[in-house]
């Protein structure tokens, strides 16, 4: 599962969609909209992203977990459009026969989809908005 | 063609831009043409990632009129 949405993000599905009775560890991130940034407050988020190239970068960024640290079955979901503090704007799930790979495989795919995945926010604030 | 500009790209130049193109172009030309379009903008065309047909490009990799080119400001999600 490797999905851009605008709808609020199952996080009990992304965690399904990884599970296979040969995996005995599960690794999930979940990242939220934070209140404070720098000491500013923030009263919303917008997202933006360039759909059909996003979900290809997240199932790119999922076969890089497959291979390069030995992980069963990743699964990302990113959601778009106007989110609240403390909504749910990703959510990730790796797992893998042991817990070692699925820590390490969770934890490279949040770094890479932060470096390259085109997904943008735009902060809206007490003094205005600007893109992060 | 058309060239796909997203965030604050997006907003100053247009999400949706017309781009002349008749024959091929790389990446750097092409930077070098919409700076001079959009002189304001300079430093961010030039800095961009640019994205052909939902891959990242080089500089030297080659555009046709019928590829699909996207400007990819600094990324920010998660």
């Amino acid at each position: 599962m490797f999905v851009i949405t605008q709808d609020k993000i199952d996080v009990q599905a992304v965690i399904e969609a990884v599970q296979d009775p040969h995996c005995g560890g599960t690794c999930t991130f979940i990242g939220t909209v934070r209140d404070l940034t720098d000491g500013k407050k923030t009263a919303y988020l917008e997202y933006e992203a360039y759909e059909e190239m996003a979900e290809k970068m997240l199932k790119q960024i999922g076969d890089e977990v497959l291979k390069q640290f030995g992980c069963s079955h990743v699964a990302i979901s990113h959601r778009i459009g106007r989110l609240e503090i403390g909504d749910v704007a990703v959510a990730i799930a790796v797992s893998a026969p042991h817990r070692k790979e699925a820590f390490e495989g969770c934890r490279y795919a949040i770094e890479k989809l932060k470096q390259v995945v085109p997904i943008w926010k735009k902060e809206f604030g007490e003094d205005g908005s600007y893109w992060v | 063609m058309k060239i796909l500009c997203f965030a604050d790209l997006g907003e100053k130049i247009g999400k949706n831009v017309e781009f002349p193109l008749e024959t091929t172009i790389t990446v750097r030309e092409l930077r070098e043409k919409l700076s001079e379009q959009y002189p304001l903008y300079q430093q961010q065309l030039q800095t961009c990632m640019v994205a052909i047909n939902q891959t990242y490009a080089e500089e030297e990799t080659v555009i046709s009129p019928d590829d699909v080119v996207a400007l990819i400001p600094p990324v920010s999600g998660g």
